[in-house]
């Protein structure tokens, strides 16, 4: 406590009040009014409707959400994989071949999304890989993105593994795969799933490199909402935004729990 | 500074400080508690000479399993980036390697969308330690029912995408929006004065409420390491707040400001989305140049060269922040 008086404490509570609820509770409020609404007209919004959300669920937003959702858990899941894989051969390299490779492995949060777009696009709509124009290219660009977080995820929790167990098993005779496969990978499975967690709402969410690639038949949701925006109908664009919302919460809801039921293993 | 990926707090733990800092072998609370609970598990963590796979067994040397995933990246991300190099140094009509350079270094739009860039990053920087350092502040020491709660929904904030805050200020601060209208009911004037979202102001304050949670998240992890006998001791010798903060929390909290500033100060750098939804044409900052270049203009020269000098600035203060959090995790 380190405001004794109580005058003190109301007054630093009411400043917190003061800076936080404006700038943090509001805008996430007035974009869950906004898309119950049909005109913002004086302090509060007006015509409630439901009507941004039946246009939300079907058609083209319909469309653009099962793109993000597949999008989003193929890119994962590339992710995942690649950054666990990455991050369990750092490991066991030395000390200057692990930092070698987490310095190779972070580069993609260091450049500018846009950029990753930019040069995925450039790189792939050449011969000998021709991605342009599929959706894959768009999930490519995402894998990329998101690996860095999965690869720092993992490897954080790696070095954080207790040794004893595997040391045990293999003093038993497991050889490495089992080990790997019995041992290792099940006590690092609440960081994988938080991993995967992480990874999931960044590629639901990502707006900047998807910008630079995506195809007509492959709009993921930020898209859809950008495009909705700007053409002016803010509200229907705020109900597909509330749509993208609650589907990331779900997601990272229910991986939350399968991490919680790992936890007690 | 800490965001333990496997740990409790991070439930949905979405961008943050992953990068570089806690994966180096910090302290983590969690985890040593973790260790030391289990007995006579030796307290350091895994040494990386340890591992299985060297030991026994494989006659590959250690090395090559670490080849695929670098392959699969090099092909995916470095090929690339290799080739926005190449292209921003091969001229499209004959001429030198660096005429591209200089054709766009000459352009005004090149220069201000520089300038722009930096010191919207700069403020928004400065802006969200500010808040950020206040915020935690009284989450931390002067701790209110709810507190928690607000700590959760900080992380759940963080799992937004950036441009839902622009979308926000749209209806908070637009010209027909919350903030306009109660002016407009209260003084019965037609036109509400404020007009700033369209302006480098408007991309400022969303660009703050974005990224001052991710100061507050390594800000309440130094702070829950904080002796509080510390706080008491000084409040007993008499102490007043202002002073404790300045000579006690201050200091503690340094490495990790540092640490989350410089991170966030890279993020506004590359920010793409709330300049995108802010629509405005006075407000060009790199990235966005980079895409008009690209895809409205279709001059991909053009946007390689910003690109190179983008990934120049972000590589370089990204590999600061990378030596500071190591720092400040030792």
């Amino acid at each position: 406590m380190l405001v004794h008086s109580r005058t003190g404490r109301w007054a630093a509570w009411g400043l917190f009040a003061l800076l936080f609820l404006p700038l943090f509770a509001l805008p996430l409020l007035v974009v869950v009014g906004a898309s119950f609404a049909t005109h913002w007209s004086g302090a509060f919004p007006s015509g409630p409707t439901t009507g941004n959300y039946t246009a939300a669920v079907r058609g083209e937003s319909l469309q653009a959400l099962t793109t993000s959702l597949v999008t989003a858990v193929t890119a994962s899941l590339l992710a995942l994989t690649l950054g666990t894989w990455a991050a369990l051969a750092a490991a066991a390299l030395g000390r200057r071949g692990k930092r070698a490779l987490d310095a190779l492995f972070v580069l993609p949060v260091a450049v500018p999304s846009v950029v990753v777009g930019l040069a995925v696009l450039v790189a792939f709509s050449r011969p000998p890989i021709l991605l342009n124009g599929t959706g894959s290219i768009v999930v490519l660009a995402h894998t990329v993105l998101v690996t860095a977080f999965a690869y720092q995820s993992v490897s954080a929790a790696i070095v954080r593994l207790d040794p004893a167990y595997e040391q045990a098993a293999a003093s038993l005779g497991a050889s490495p795969a089992y080990v790997l496969w019995r041992v290792r990978l099940p006590l690092l499975l609440p960081s994988l799933t938080a991993a995967a967690g992480l990874c999931f709402a960044l590629s639901m969410g990502e707006l900047s490199a998807t910008m630079m690639l995506y195809p007509p038949d492959w709009m993921p949701l930020p898209v859809r909402i950008f495009t909705a925006t700007d053409r002016g109908s803010l509200f229907s664009g705020s109900a597909v935004a509330v749509v993208l919302m609650a589907a990331t919460l779900t997601v990272l809801l229910a991986v939350s729990r399968i991490r919680t039921r790992a936890a007690y293993r | 500074m800490g965001t333990p990926p496997g740990g409790a707090p991070a439930a949905c733990g979405p961008p943050v400080p992953a990068p570089g800092g806690p994966g180096g072998p910090g302290g983590f609370p969690s985890g040593e508690a973790r260790g030391s609970a289990q007995g006579p598990a030796p307290r350091t963590p895994a040494s990386p000479e340890g591992s299985p796979a060297g030991r026994s067994g494989l006659r590959l040397p250690r090395g090559v399993w670490a080849l695929p995933p670098v392959a699969v990246l090099a092909l995916v991300f470095l090929y690339p980036l290799g080739l926005v190099v190449q292209q921003s140094l091969t001229p499209e009509d004959g001429g030198g390697a660096f005429d591209a350079y200089g054709s766009v270094f000459a352009s005004a739009a090149f220069r201000e969308a520089l300038w722009t860039t930096v010191w919207l990053a700069v403020g928004a920087t400065a802006g969200c330690l500010v808040l950020g350092f206040a915020l935690a502040l009284v989450i931390a020491f002067v701790p209110f029912p709810g507190a928690r709660a607000v700590a959760k929904f900080i992380d759940v904030f963080l799992s937004f995408p950036s441009f839902l805050i622009t979308l926000a200020l749209l209806f908070i601060y637009g010209s027909v929006g919350m903030a306009n209208g109660v002016w407009t009911d209260l003084t019965g004037t037609a036109e509400g004065p404020f007009r700033f979202l369209a302006t480098p102001w408007g991309v400022l304050l969303a660009e703050i409420t974005y990224f001052t949670p991710f100061v507050m998240r390594p800000l309440l992890a130094a702070f829950s390491q904080l002796d509080t006998a510390q706080l008491e001791v000084a409040a007993g010798l008499g102490a007043r707040p202002a002073r404790i903060v300045r000579r006690v929390i201050l200091p503690e909290a340094l490495p990790a400001l540092a640490a989350g500033g410089s991170l966030v100060l890279v993020m506004c750098l590359n920010e793409f989305g709330i300049v995108l939804f802010t629509g405005a044409k006075g407000v060009t900052t790199l990235p966005m140049l980079v895409y008009g270049k690209a895809i409205l203009e279709s001059d991909y020269q053009a946007a390689c060269v910003v690109a190179v000098v983008n990934i120049a600035i972000s590589v370089g203060l990204f590999g600061l922040y990378r030596v500071v959090s190591k720092r400040a995790g030792a």
